[in-house]
Order: C-alpha cells, then sequence, then structure tokens
C-alpha cells in the first residue's frame, strides 16, 4: 500500500515534478503560502469579530480596523514577494547558468579547435579537388580572371539567385512591416486634432527641407565619386575584387548618405516606391531568366551560346557581367530602401 | 593542445568571439543588444570561414598573369562568406523592423516587461 505524505506538495520530488511540468513553482508556492496566511488570519478575524460583537461595538470596530491593518500589511509584504526577491533569484540563476553554459559551448569549440587541421597548410582537406578545379579550369570555364566571382555567378549561380531573393524577401518584409499606413495615419491626425490642438510627430519630414550648409557642400563633393567608385566596383566584378553585393552596398551609401544631406523631396524625384519595385523585380527577373535556361537545356549542358571574350577584358565572361549588374541593382535598392523604411516608413 | 589552439589562432578567436555574442544574446534583455549579439556571432562566423580557407604564401583568387607558381587561396570560403553577409545583412534587418513595431505596441524594448505587458493584455 502506498501512503501519500501529508506535506506531499512541499517535497523536494514533487517540487521537481513541478518543474518538469513547467508550473511555476516559486511563485506558486509563494502565493499558496500567502493565501493560507490570509485564510488563517481572515478565520482569526472572523472569529474575533463574533467574540468581540457580544461586548461592546465601538472596541470592535476598532480592533476589527486594527486586523485589517495588519492583513493589509502582510499582504503588501507578501504581494511583493515575486516582484522582488523571487525575480531576482531567478534571474541570478540564469545569468549564471547562461554564463556557464556559454563556457561549455567555449571550451567544447576550443577541445575542437585544437584537433582542427593546421592554419594555413595547403595539404588541408578544405582544399581538395573542388576549388582546384575551380582554379584550374575557371578561366575556361568561365572567362572570368577572378576565380570567386566566377565561382559565384557560374558554378553556383543558383546560390546566387537565392541569395538575392532572400535580401528581395527581408525587404517585402520590413516594407510591410514598417510602411507607414497614410489613410490610418491620417484618421490618428484627425482624431489627435480633434482632441488637441499640439500635434507631436515623430516624422522626419518635419526637419525638410534641410539646411545644413556643410553636409550639403560635403555630399556635393563626395557622392558622385561614391556612385562612380560603386558602378566601377560592379563593372569590374570578374576583373578586380568586388562584384554587384559589394559595389551595390557601396552605391546604396551614395544614396543614402545624398538623401541625409538633402531630404527626401529630392531624392524622390529620382527614386520611388515605384523606382524600386521596378528595378527589383526586374532584375530578378532577369537573373532567374538568365540562369534558367538550363531547365530547358537539361542539367548537364550547362553552356551558354554567349561567347567568353578574352580573359581580362570588360566585356568578356559571357553572362557575368549582366548578371552583375542585376544583383548591384538589387543591392543598392534594397539598401537603401532599408534606409528609407526605418528612418520614415516609405519611400 | 595550447600549441595546436595558439597555431589555429584565427580559428581560436573566432571561437571566443562566438561565446561572447552568444552570451551577449543570452544576458542581456534589451532587444537591441540581442541582435548586436546576434551579428558577434555572424562575424565569428565569418572570420572563420576565412581562416578555413588561408594558404600560407597565397594571394588572393583572381589570375595574375605571367608566372604559373602561384598559390592562390581557397576561393570557396569567400564565396560562402558573401552568401553569410548577405543573410545576416537581410536577417538583421527584419529583426530591427520587428523591434520597432514591437516598441511601437508596447514603448519598451525590454523583452520580459514586453512578455509580461503580452499576458495581461491577453488576460
Amino acid at each position: 500500500m502506498s501512503r501519500q505524505r501529508s506535506n506531499y506538495e512541499n517535497t523536494l520530488w514533487r517540487k521537481f515534478e513541478r518543474w518538469v511540468n513547467g508550473e511555476d513553482n516559486s511563485s506558486m508556492e509563494a502565493s499558496e503560502k500567502h493565501e493560507e496566511k490570509i485564510q488563517r488570519i481572515s478565520k482569526e478575524q472572523q472569529q474575533d469579530v463574533v467574540d468581540f460583537e457580544a461586548t461592546a461595538e465601538d472596541v470592535n470596530e476598532l480592533i476589527s480596523k486594527e486586523k485589517k491593518r495588519k492583513i493589509e500589511a502582510l499582504y503588501r509584504k507578501y504581494e511583493n514577494w515575486p516582484q522582488t526577491k523571487g525575480i531576482k533569484i531567478f534571474t541570478g540563476l540564469y545569468r549564471a547558468m547562461a554564463v556557464i553554459l556559454c563556457a561549455c559551448i567555449i571550451a567544447l569549440l576550443l577541445i575542437t579547435v585544437s584537433y582542427l587541421p593546421e592554419f594555413g597548410n595547403a595539404n588541408n582537406p578544405a582544399n581538395n579537388e573542388v576549388p582546384e578545379r575551380y582554379i584550374e579550369n575557371g578561366i575556361e570555364e568561365t572567362g572570368a580572371v577572378n576565380f570567386v566571382a566566377g565561382m559565384i555567378l557560374d558554378y553556383r549561380a543558383f546560390d546566387t539567385l537565392g541569395e538575392s531573393h532572400v535580401l528581395f524577401i527581408a525587404a517585402c518584409c520590413v516594407l510591410i512591416l514598417l510602411r507607414a499606413d497614410k489613410k490610418k495615419e491620417d484618421k490618428k491626425k484627425e482624431q489627435k486634432k480633434n482632441i488637441t490642438c499640439v500635434v507631436a510627430d515623430g516624422n522626419d519630414r518635419i526637419y525638410e527641407p534641410k539646411n545644413d550648409k556643410i553636409l550639403q557642400k560635403i555630399a556635393f563633393i563626395l557622392v558622385p565619386p561614391i556612385i562612380i567608385y560603386g558602378i566601377y566596383v560592379v563593372l569590374n566584378g570578374h576583373l578586380s575584387p568586388g562584384g554587384g553585393f559589394s559595389g551595390g552596398a557601396i552605391i546604396g551609401a551614395g544614396l543614402i548618405l545624398y538623401t541625409n544631406a538633402f531630404g527626401f523631396k529630392k531624392t524622390s524625384e529620382f527614386f520611388t516606391y515605384k523606382t524600386f519595385s521596378t528595378v527589383t523585380v526586374c532584375s530578378l527577373l532577369f537573373y532567374a531568366g538568365a540562369k534558367s535556361y538550363s531547365f530547358y537545356t537539361g542539367a548537364n549542358h550547362l553552356e551558354s551560346h554567349i561567347p567568353k571574350g578574352i580573359p581580362g577584358n570588360i566585356l568578356s565572361s559571357g553572362l557575368i557581367l549582366p548578371l552583375n549588374i542585376a544583383v548591384g541593382l538589387i543591392v543598392a535598392c534594397t539598401m537603401y530602401g532599408f534606409y528609407s523604411l526605418f528612418r520614415k516608413g516609405g519611400m | 593542445m595550447l600549441k595546436m589552439l595558439f597555431n589555429n589562432y584565427y580559428e581560436t578567436v573566432a571561437v571566443i568571439l562566438f561565446g561572447i555574442g552568444f552570451t551577449t544574446l543570452l544576458l542581456h534583455r534589451n532587444m537591441i543588444k540581442k541582435i548586436l549579439g546576434l551579428n558577434i556571432m555572424d562575424t565569428a562566423v565569418y572570420l572563420f570561414l576565412a581562416a578555413k580557407g588561408y594558404i600560407y604564401g597565397g594571394v588572393a583568387p583572381i589570375l595574375v598573369e605571367g608566372s604559373k607558381e602561384v598559390t592562390y587561396v581557397n576561393p570557396i570560403p569567400s564565396g560562402l562568406v558573401l552568401t553569410g553577409i548577405v543573410v545576416s545583412v537581410s536577417s538583421s534587418a527584419l529583426m530591427l523592423a520587428l523591434t520597432i513595431r514591437l516598441y511601437k505596441r508596447y514603448h519598451t524594448l525590454d523583452i520580459d516587461q514586453m512578455s509580461m505587458l503580452a499576458k495581461k493584455e491577453e488576460m
């Protein structure tokens, strides 16, 4: 026969079980204790009230007030327990455990690192036949002097297509999350105007037109070289370090500097939401179309009929240059789009 | 073991950086600081990948004309790092946008207060 202990709720096993079941242990216990106390006290109070009612009403009232005050004090004392002590204990434990966990992870990874092959050795297993082939046959097969560009835009072009889509989808999500709803804002403004005359608005457009002379002069000098340099990096992606992603980021930085100096009104003369959507969607479509011919010709026949040209010339390496331009456009538009969405919720 | 750790010092630093980022992610309650921790972890991964691709005496994987006796650095980790950077930029932009929306709703960046307020709203 199993018998249940009288104080089963307070045993270690029960506590562990509660913790496993995800019931909030500390606060529950505290609240239980606290409820018990309140019940006990209220019973005592009732008894006292019954006792004193027989004797005298004034004394009874006084004493009951005193009791109430005591109960309230007790209640206050225990009400704050989870907020003050409980959370402190929990956060302390949590922090200690987090640091221990991270230390364990670092130690494990360090042990793994100590068994890794030596740094910089040419015979490491990472330097196997794949990069060798990329380097040996890359020039003939892709026509790109920059092996990385040849790799990511020819051998692994689908990977880069996925990357551009990740960027595009992130921009779409940010657009959904942050785009200011004009109708709703107008309604809110009307409501606010009805209630109070002062409308506190966090919108950046209040500060336009911009009159920052130093910033405008420096932007006037710096923006054209930055954008030209970005275009250079994009166009020389197959010849020198760089490519669509880095060049696009440089162009986007130039656009952001221009917006900061001259304001959104001037930028919207040539870059609006419509430009953003057309340019990104057209670039993505072009990329997908340019690289999907292997779906129709069969995956084994990956040669395109575009001439490779002489390696080292600007117009060489087949599809890599147009693909670089497409990626650069996507990245530049997305960078500027992120900035303007984060700043004012529109373009 | 210590000797190997010292030989692979790039990887060692990358692993320690990863741990620092993870600790930041766990310890801070501020959402922005959590995102910073995640970005530190990303950076550690890039460092690790770039270190794996390096070869002593290697040059950047761009064709050098003339001499044929040139060792090039492994180009694959560079491509992988490029992918990683793009994905991390997109994901951090998405996280920051979500943080902005949450801040507009609850007027706090503290994750505990946010969940308390959300629970209160449910009740």
